[in-house]
Order: structure tokens, then C-alpha cells, then sequence
């Protein structure tokens, strides 16, 4: 127990003088799971308005193997991914196999269902008529999407805040395709993997110090997350007596 | 005088349903024409397709002397602009709903701070720039709504059911803004109305229109004139009903409207009648109230609607009446479905047509 204690409070020195090996490590998990989220929302929130905004046969189909997708076991996906990056594989001569690049694409892929599910929800429960009022008051179709998708935007946030959530604080990808590198002149070694790592040999402080920061930094996305809702409740109640009033009705 | 938009043949069908039927309709410059018939009669679609927000299934719209291609729109979509029944806004400041418009038309930001300024002044909402559209009353919301429409200063203004959702001081502030703009800014208005009182005062002409079709275009005064040969449409509007009249000893007259309901009117009159009384004017009390109108009926509520912030009702004393109170009368009152009240309004409230 007293070992323990003594890990603890070397892992708070650590953090509080700011160790410059910690410091690399939080910084490179922010970078690459940031860039991850970026990659994503490039792809994602076109893809997230197209299944929203228009009408297509299978669209239930999409939504619901989305879905599944978000449960995708992130080793399962790292396997995947060190099959197409490793020389052998259809991307092999990127070369990207153990490079950061290869852990931004593969978290970017990991959290994309995530993020288009999420994203999707928030479009249509934009009011329809949305799109209606933005054309009559002379939008082209565009900016009568770019209309909708201001009205969504504290969910879209909340799917882009999510998905680095899940980017940070997976091990599977970033192991596999990354490699887990710490020594010489690129690193791959991020929060979960160098967590892993430490507490395999025996680095118990170091691993506290990172376990203690991760948490952190998703309890931070976690609060981000509780105040855009909370604003988005408080605009839910500001029509309060409508809804209230309906609900009386429903159950009449 | 110039016609400013055209249907011809325009049909409109969802599916096996065909919600507009063949409708042939002439915009003339500068007047206000009222859309007229019952819920479901087509009024709302007719609206979407002048707004060139809906394509008609079959049949040709000409605007401005041009054949529209519904394909792409956003030419005439600038020049043509709709105000929805259910009060839409974004979720945003009213500055920001106001100028949405005048941005999309790149104007400039001094011209924008001024017009928005203009068209708060109009609606009455003067100083409301930063406040939160989604925070005002339904009242304001709609207001809101009509200024950020007439900013534009459009060809062609389509208004749907403006006061249907308001009280009467919000009604009466949007009816005189619908006049004002009318008449300085020369702006041609159709509105759709269920509104018979509305129906008299407000447009120049009248479409009334059933089941998908305009039965028949004139003045109000042509169109009130000769009620009985449209009367079809007219039973179907909100508190309008038809009867026999016969001269009370007091100086006024009952109208026999059916099912032992009998309507006290001021008008002398005999034989049949039409009447209309303005859902504002009706009472609406849970037990029978001592008072010098002259009509009072029993009932029961058969329908609720919240129109926030007013709730209207449907009361059936042998004949539908439409009644309006407000969403705090609705609850301090404690009304539900099957509810028994009494509805009370003066003979001097019923307006004959």
C-alpha cells in the first residue's frame, strides 16, 4: 500500500513540474487525436448532411450499420488498418505503417460513425421548415443547408466533442498501426499506449501521472459537453409551456 | 393593370392526392388578394408555389411575364418571399433573423443596420436587435417574421394565415401592417385567411377556394353579396353559419341555424342569413355567466389547439364554434377534452354577411 501511495505522489510531482517526457506524450495524444477529429469532420459532416438532408432508398440501412460501426472493437479496426498499411497491403508503399499519419487516418476512420451518427441526429431535429424559410427569404439550396446546419450546430459540436473523446482514449489503433514508438526520431507513443507500456515495466509513476491526465482532459470534454447541453436545455425550456402543454394533451 | 404572377392549369398532387385541382389565378400589381376556404383547401400549397418553394405536379406559373422553370428557382425566389402560418424562426438574434434576407442579397452592412431598424419600427418591435428570436411571445416571433419579409421589399409578399396564431392586439398590429405596406410600398400581397372578418376589410379581391379548387374570384363586396352560390365553401369556415332569420319583438332577430341553436343578431333581418362571429369574441366560462349578451350556449370541447400563446377550442353546442382564449385563461381554467363550458357573445359581436 505504501508503494502505491509513493507512485502517487511521485506521479503528482511529475505532473506538477511539468516532467518534459509527460508533456510530449499529452501533447502528441492532443495533436493526433485533434487532427483525427479535423480529418473527420472534413468527410463526416458532408457525409452527416447528405444521409440527413436527403431522402434515399436504404437510408435506414446506413444509419443502422453506422451505428453498429461506433461499438467497432478498436483493435478489431487496428487489425484492419495494419493489414492495409503493412507492406504487403494495398496502401503499403505510403509507407505510413508506425508513422503518426498512420494513427491520425486510423483514429479519423475509428470516429467517424460516431461523429456522422451524431451529426445526423442533430440535422434532422433541425426544424423542417428551416430550409423552407432560408429559400424564401432568397437562399440558394447551399446556404439553405449552411441555414440547417447553423441550426444544428450545438449537437454537431457535441458529436466533434465526443468523437476526440473516444480518439484520446482508445488503445487499439494507435498500438497497432502506431507502433507505440519512443525511441528515435518520430515518436508514436500517446497517452493510453505509453500508459500500457509503463505499467508493464513497472514505470508505475509515469503511468500514474498520464492516467491521471487523461482523465482529465476527458472530465474538461466531459464539462464542455454538460454546459452546450445545458444551453441547449435552457432554449428546450424557454418553449417549455408548449411542449408541457402538448404532452397533457398526448396523454389525454 | 399588370398581372405580376400567373397560374395556369397549376395542379398540385402528393402521392394519389391531389391537393390544388387545375387552378387558374391572376396577381394584378399592387393589390392584396385573399386565399379564402376551409382548412385543407388547398390555400397553403397555392402560397409555396408563388413562392416558387414547391414545384405544381402539372400546369404552368408565370412570373413577372416569364415562364418559371421550377428546376432552379433562385432567380424568382429573391423577387417572391413567404410568411408561414406556424412562426418559424432561427435560432439566433432578431438582428440576425431580420438581416438573413439582405445578407443573402450581399447588401450592404449601413443599408442593413438601417432597414432592419425600419422594419422593427413597423411591426413595432422597435429596439429588439439583440434579443433572442426563440425567447419573445408567439405574438412577437410572428411579428419578427413579417418584418424579416417585408425588409426584402419583394415583388410579390405571400402571407399564410398571418393573425391565425395571434391575439387581437398582435392581429391588429399585423393587419394594419399588411395595409400600410399595401399601400405606401405598393407591395402586392395574397394571403390565405380562414378569417371571414379579415376576409371583408383587408384585400381588394377574393379567391374563395374548396377542395383544391378556386370556386370563384371577385371583390369582397361581390363575393359577400352573394353568398348562397358558394355557400359550400363558407359552411366550412371557422364560425360562419347559415340559417333563417326571423324578427324579434326587441327590435333584433334570431338565426335559426340548426340543431336548436339560434344565433341573436342586432340586424333586423328575415329569411336566410349567414353568419360570422370572430373567435376573439366568444367567452368562454365554465358555468353560465350573468351578463347583458345575448347569446349564451352550452357546450362541450371536442377539439384543443395550442396556437401559443393562445389555445383555441372547438365547442360543440349542437353547432362546431371556434373559440379562442389565452394559454394562461386555458390553464387557470383546468379545460380538457369533453369538458362542459358555456360560451357567451354579444348579438352585437355577430356579423352578418
Amino acid at each position: 500500500m505504501a508503494d502505491v501511495l509513493g507512485e502517487i505522489v511521485d506521479a503528482l510531482q511529475l505532473i506538477v513540474t511539468g516532467n518534459p517526457e509527460i508533456l510530449g506524450i499529452v501533447s502528441r495524444s492532443l495533436l493526433f487525436s485533434g487532427t483525427a477529429v479535423i480529418l473527420a469532420i472534413l468527410w463526416g459532416t458532408p457525409l452527416a448532411m447528405l444521409i440527413a438532408m436527403k431522402d434515399f432508398r436504404g437510408k435506414t440501412v446506413i444509419k443502422t450499420f453506422l451505428n453498429t460501426l461506433i461499438g467497432l472493437p478498436t483493435v478489431v479496426l487496428g487489425l484492419i488498418l495494419f493489414l492495409i498499411f503493412s507492406r504487403g497491403g494495398p496502401l503499403g508503399f505510403l509507407g505510413l505503417l508506425y508513422t503518426p499519419a498512420a494513427i491520425m487516418i486510423g483514429q479519423a476512420i475509428l470516429i467517424t460513425p460516431i461523429l456522422v451518427s451524431i451529426g445526423v441526429s442533430a440535422i434532422e431535429s433541425v426544424d423542417p421548415e428551416i430550409m423552407s424559410l432560408s429559400k424564401t427569404l432568397g437562399a440558394s439550396e447551399s446556404q439553405a443547408q449552411i441555414a440547417v446546419l447553423k441550426e444544428a450546430a450545438s449537437g454537431i459540436i457535441l458529436s466533434d466533442l465526443a468523437s476526440f473523446n473516444r480518439a484520446i482514449g482508445e488503445l487499439g489503433v494507435v498500438l497497432i498501426v502506431g507502433g507505440n514508438i519512443r525511441g528515435g526520431g518520430i515518436r508514436t507513443d500517446v497517452l493510453t499506449t505509453s500508459i500500457s507500456r509503463d505499467t508493464a515495466i513497472g514505470e508505475l509513476g509515469l503511468a500514474i501521472a498520464l492516467g491521471i491526465l487523461l482523465v482529465l482532459i476527458l472530465f474538461t470534454i466531459n464539462i464542455i459537453v454538460v454546459v452546450l447541453r445545458k444551453a441547449s436545455y435552457l432554449v428546450e425550456l424557454a418553449k417549455g409551456p408548449y411542449s408541457k402543454l402538448k404532452r397533457s394533451r398526448e396523454t389525454k | 393593370m399588370r398581372t405580376v404572377t400567373e397560374l395556369k392549369d397549376v395542379t398540385k398532387a402528393y402521392g394519389n392526392k391531389i391537393v390544388v385541382d387545375a387552378v387558374n389565378l391572376q396577381i394584378r400589381e399592387g393589390e392584396i388578394l385573399a386565399l379564402l376556404g376551409p382548412n385543407g383547401s388547398g390555400k397553403t400549397t397555392i402560397l409555396k408555389i408563388l413562392a416558387f418553394i414547391e414545384n405544381p405536379t402539372s400546369g404552368e406559373v408565370t412570373f413577372q411575364g416569364e415562364k418559371v422553370n421550377f428546376k432552379n428557382t433562385e432567380k424568382e425566389r429573391l423577387q417572391s418571399t413567404l410568411v408561414f402560418q406556424k412562426t418559424t424562426v432561427f435560432g439566433t438574434s432578431v438582428y440576425n433573423n431580420i438581416a438573413y434576407g439582405l445578407k443573402i442579397r450581399k447588401v450592404p452592412k449601413e443599408t442593413r443596420d438601417r432597414e432592419v431598424k425600419k422594419a422593427l419600427e413597423l411591426v413595432k418591435l422597435e429596439g429588439f436587435e439583440k434579443r433572442n428570436a426563440r425567447k419573445l411571445s408567439g405574438g412577437e416571433q410572428q411579428r419578427v417574421a413579417i418584418a424579416r419579409a417585408l425588409v426584402l421589399n419583394t415583388k410579390l409578399l405571400l402571407l399564410d394565415e398571418p393573425t391565425a396564431n395571434l391575439d387581437p392586439k398582435n392581429a391588429g398590429i399585423l393587419e394594419e401592417v399588411i395595409d400600410t405596406v399595401n399601400r405606401e410600398n405598393k407591395i402586392t400581397i395574397v394571403m390565405a385567411t380562414h378569417n371571414m372578418f379579415q376576409a371583408k376589410k383587408l384585400p381588394h379581391r377574393i379567391a374563395l377556394m374548396d377542395e383544391g379548387k378556386i370556386t370563384e374570384v371577385s371583390t369582397p363586396a361581390e363575393v359577400f353579396g352573394k353568398l348562397s352560390k358558394n355557400l359550400a365553401s363558407f359552411a366550412a369556415v371557422d364560425n360562419t353559419f347559415t340559417g333563417t332569420a326571423k324578427a324579434t319583438a326587441a327590435g333584433t332577430s334570431k338565426v335559426d341555424v340548426g340543431n336548436g341553436v339560434q344565433i341573436e343578431i342586432t340586424a333586423q333581418r328575415q329569411d336566410a342569413t349567414v353568419v360570422f362571429i370572430n373567435p376573439q369574441d366568444i367567452i368562454l366560462s365554465k358555468a353560465a355567466v350573468e351578463s347583458s349578451a345575448r347569446n349564451v350556449f352550452k357546450g362541450k370541447i371536442t377539439e384543443i389547439t395550442d396556437l401559443d400563446p393562445l389555445v383555441k377550442l372547438k365547442v360543440d353546442v349542437g353547432k362546431p364554434f371556434t373559440v379562442q382564449i389565452t394559454k394562461r385563461s386555458f390553464s387557470e381554467m383546468g379545460l380538457c377534452l369533453n369538458a362542459e363550458v358555456f360560451i357567451t357573445f354579444k348579438a352585437s359581436s355577430v356579423h352578418v354577411l
